[in-house]
Parts: C-alpha cells; structure tokens; sequence
C-alpha cells in the first residue's frame, strides 16, 4: 500500500512571519519598559499593549503549528448480550462473546436446565441525539 | 494616568513609534498580497489534521482484519500481502451511455465482485466456516472502503498543496466533516464485522426473523431464505438474507420468486428496511409509506418493482430511522426495540389492507450479521 511522505511539520514563509511578529512583540515590550521607567506612561502603556498582543499571537501561531502527537482511539462501545429460558423465563445479560447471534441455542439454563436463547444483543448507546 | 493614543503618531524623537508603524503598515501590505495564502496554510493544516486521523483509522482498520484472518482462518502463510493486494481492489461499472439492460449488467459485475471476494477470503482463510467467510468479507469490504477514503482524501490534499488552489484546497476541507463521519461510522462498522455482532443495518432483516422464528424455512433465492408464517388470519411469506453470517442476499429476486410460484395473486407487499434519518429525528423511529424499501446498488429494488409492477400489487414500505454511524455500529438498544414497533405496524397494515385467507410477503431487508432466523 504507497504511503505518502509525511508533510513537513511548518511551512518557512509561515515561520518568518512567527519570527517577525515577536522580534517586533520584544522590541515593543522593551521600549515600553524604557518608557515606563523614564516616566513616560503615554508610549509605555501602547507600547507594552501592543508588546503583550503580538507575543501572544505569535505563541498562539507557535502551538497551532505544533504537530499533535497521534493519540487517536477508536473506542469499542460495550455490547451485551441477553439469553432466555423459553421455558422458564430466565434471563441473563453478559458481554458479547464471538459467536454470539440473535436466536442462537445457548447455554443450559441454571433453573430448569433447558436450553436458553439469545433474545437480544444490543449496545446503549452513550452519545447524546 | 490613561494612555495617550495619539502619541502612537511618530514624532522626530519616537523612533520606537516609527518602527511600529512601518511594521504594521508591512504587516498591512503583506497580508493585502497574501491573506489568501494565509488561509490556504490555516485549511491544508486543518486537512492534514482529518488526513493522520484517516490514516490512523485505515492503518488499525487494515491490523484489525489481518489479525482476524489469522485467527479465524489460521492460513498457513502470512496473509498480509493478499489483504493488502485486495485493498486495491477495483470494479468497473457498466458503461452508461446506452443505458437500455444497464441493470443486468451491474447484477453480473455485482456478481463476478462477490464471488471473487468469497473466493479470495476462502483462500485468505482456509479454516474458517461459511459465517466466519461472510463476516471477514465484511470486514475487508469495509477495509478496503477506508482504505478508498484516505486515498481520495490525501490525493485532493497532495493536489491542493501541489497548486496552491484554494478552490480545490476549499471543496476538501468543506466536505471534510461528513467524509470524516462516514470514515469514523466505518470503523465502528469495522469492529462490528470482526466480532460478528449485529448491526442498524441490519433492522430489517431482525423484524423478519422476529416473525419467522419458530417456523420452517427454505431457501429462495442466493442468500434469501423465506418462511410462511400465518398472520392475523393471512399466510404471509415472510424473507430475510440468511444469517448469522454477514449477508444481504437477493431480495429483489426472492420478491420475483414468490410473485411467480403464486402466479401473482398476493394481496400486498410490505418491506421493511433501515432508513437514513435526518439530524434531529430520533433513532429507532418508525415510519411507513409505500414503495419498494431496498437500499444498495439498486438492483435488487428494480427487480422486485419490475415483478411487483407486472401483477400491479400494492406495495408498502415500514422503515426504522437511524443515522449512518448507526446503520454499521453495532444494533443500539433503539433499534432493536423499534422492531417490536415495526412488527406492530405491520401486523395493523395487513389487517386494514387485505382480508383474512390472503397472502402477503413481508421482507425484511439489510445486512443480518449477527441475526438468525
């Protein structure tokens, strides 16, 4: 069966613009800084805003681009199956077991010793409509 | 203090201010001219997400139907080559372009498929018993359907990222949810095959051998088998494809059949078959109509209308709802529970529609994995 190369993790044009965009966050956050520390609120404020917003862009760009290691599942719903007693009404409910099928002779019945059958195999559903 | 916004306006001795707004005015252009690459990027790693997940699912998919050839069929040799030679499997459909006999044609590919896969599994599985042949033809039908999926999938993504089309890249990564839907509902289908258990699908064909338990069969038909069960005064034919093993049979002729041995006098034709519900309608729900309730390729449908339409028989349809995940995931409690209603639907059809000492068919339709009879 070919299989496809796997893609490469992030493309470099997209990576040059991660770069930019926190070399300009840094450079804001340290002229807002200075700002700050010379008293003048009115560049610092912006600067450490704007500062803030682009080092959280660019990290939020970072993860998204991560590759998120395969931890797919399929997960295997549990189906049960119900065996009855045509003579005596006894029911039992088990977990399925290859081989089982609707109307197959199963088991001895515990009570009565007659041959039970299977009268149902069904999975309840857990996901909401 | 509240920051000053105009002094963002560079001044001579604001060079941070420059550098900013020369920035953003870059960042302006480059988004202008690129934007739409931008969103190219964002769409092929979202595709390329649905596209590992595809992988994942067809990869344990392929693993799951080795393992159970090996354990059912205990081969001698390994038989991973041949699952993945019949993976690649391919089956033309009949030209169309003079559609007059297309039907026939079809049936005979359709025919030629499954004996071929039959064969291929018996050779995959020589110990295996006729159930367990039928069951792993499932599960490879299903296989090779994922293994389909992924590759039509990664061919648009490949193309997509080959010519930077946005239109190509855009129809994918649109379509995508209900491709990943149908791929996730084949998994569980996958599971379901492998371990034999009933399935939505299989509704129908549970409705008909809730009727005919008890009562004596024959074979009708390839796969079909029928039993004549009295029913409120009528003698009803009641048909189902033969289980346990994974089955769908010939419906479409069994219907043929039995309108032909009774020279056509059959009061009514009721057909009961899994339906696809809507998004918000309930699973298990049962509806009725009229008309010939048998899903596939077609063919089978077309056979019983061909023969139904001949003798001018009245015909009804009982379907119970369930979604796509449903109809190859193992039976949910739902459904199995709708065929009790269904039976009672019946039961009050037959009664107002024909008179007692008639005969009826009543033919349970769908995969019967799982259900005896």
């Amino acid at each position: 069966m070919g299989e496809t190369k796997t893609p490469r993790r992030i493309s470099t044009f997209f990576l040059a613009i991660i770069a930019v965009t926190l070399a300009l966050s840094i450079v804001a956050i340290f002229s807002g800084v200075n700002a700050y520390l010379d008293e003048n609120t009115g560049t610092a404020y912006p600067s450490l805003l704007i500062g803030a917003s682009g080092l959280a862009l660019s990290a939020y760009m970072l993860l998204q681009t991560r590759r998120r290691t395969s931890q797919f599942t399929i997960k295997m719903q549990p189906v049960n199956t119900t065996l009855l007693c045509q003579k005596c009404g006894f029911k039992n409910l088990r977990e399925f077991q290859r081989g089982d099928y609707i109307f197959k002779e199963a088991e001895e019945c515990p009570k009565c010793k007659e041959k039970m059958q299977i009268n149902s195999i069904y999975r309840e559903a857990e996901e909401k409509e | 203090m509240v920051p000053n916004v105009s002094q963002l306006i560079p001044t001579e001795d604001n060079l941070i201010g420059w550098i900013l707004q020369i920035a953003w005015l870059g960042f302006f252009v480059v988004f202008m001219f690129y934007g739409q690459r931008f969103q190219i990027y964002v769409m092929l790693r979202e595709i390329e997400g649905s596209l590992r997940r595809l992988k994942y699912i067809k990869d344990e998919g392929r693993k799951d139907a080795i393992s159970t050839i090996n354990e059912l069929g205990k081969p001698k040799e390994d038989p991973t080559a041949r699952v993945d030679q019949f993976l690649e499997y391919i089956a033309i459909s009949p030209m169309n372009m003079d559609p007059s006999g297309i039907v026939w044609k079809l049936e005979h590919i359709l025919d030629v498929r499954d004996t071929r896969f039959e064969d291929d599994v018996k050779l995959m599985a020589p110990e295996a018993d006729e159930t367990q042949i039928k069951n792993l033809e499932n599960t490879l039908e299903a296989t090779l359907a994922l293994n389909y999926i992924y590759k039509v999938v990664r061919h648009f993504y490949m193309l997509g990222k080959k010519t930077l089309s946005l239109y190509v890249i855009m129809q994918l990564q649109m379509v995508l949810p209900l491709v990943m839907k149908e791929a996730e509902a084949l998994s569980s289908a996958l599971k379901a095959f492998t371990y034999g258990q009933p399935i939505g699908d299989g509704a129908g064909a549970l409705v008909a051998a809730k009727l005919m338990q008890g009562h004596e069969k024959r074979k009708i038909a390839k796969d079909i088998v029928v039993a004549t069960v009295p029913i409120e005064g009528r003698k009803a034919y009641v048909l189902k494809a033969e289980g346990p093993g994974g089955n769908l049979g010939k419906p479409g002729e069994a219907i043929k059949q039995i309108l032909e041995e009774n020279g056509g006098k059959i009061a009514t034709i009721v057909v009961i078959d899994a339906a696809q519900k809507l998004e918000g309608e309930k699973p298990g729900d049962v509806a009725e109509g009229v008309g010939v309730a048998i899903g596939g390729p077609g063919v089978e449908q077309f056979k019983a209308e061909e023969t139904i339409l001949k003798y001018k028989i009245p015909v009804n349809a009982v379907v119970i709802k369930e979604d796509i995940r449903d109809a190859v995931s193992p039976l949910r409690k739902e459904i199995f529970e709708a065929a009790n209603t269904a039976i009672n639907r019946i039961k009050r059809l037959i009664l107002e529609r024909t008179k007692e000492g008639d005969a009826v068919i009543i033919a349970g339709i769908g995969n019967t994995i799982g259900i005896g009879q």
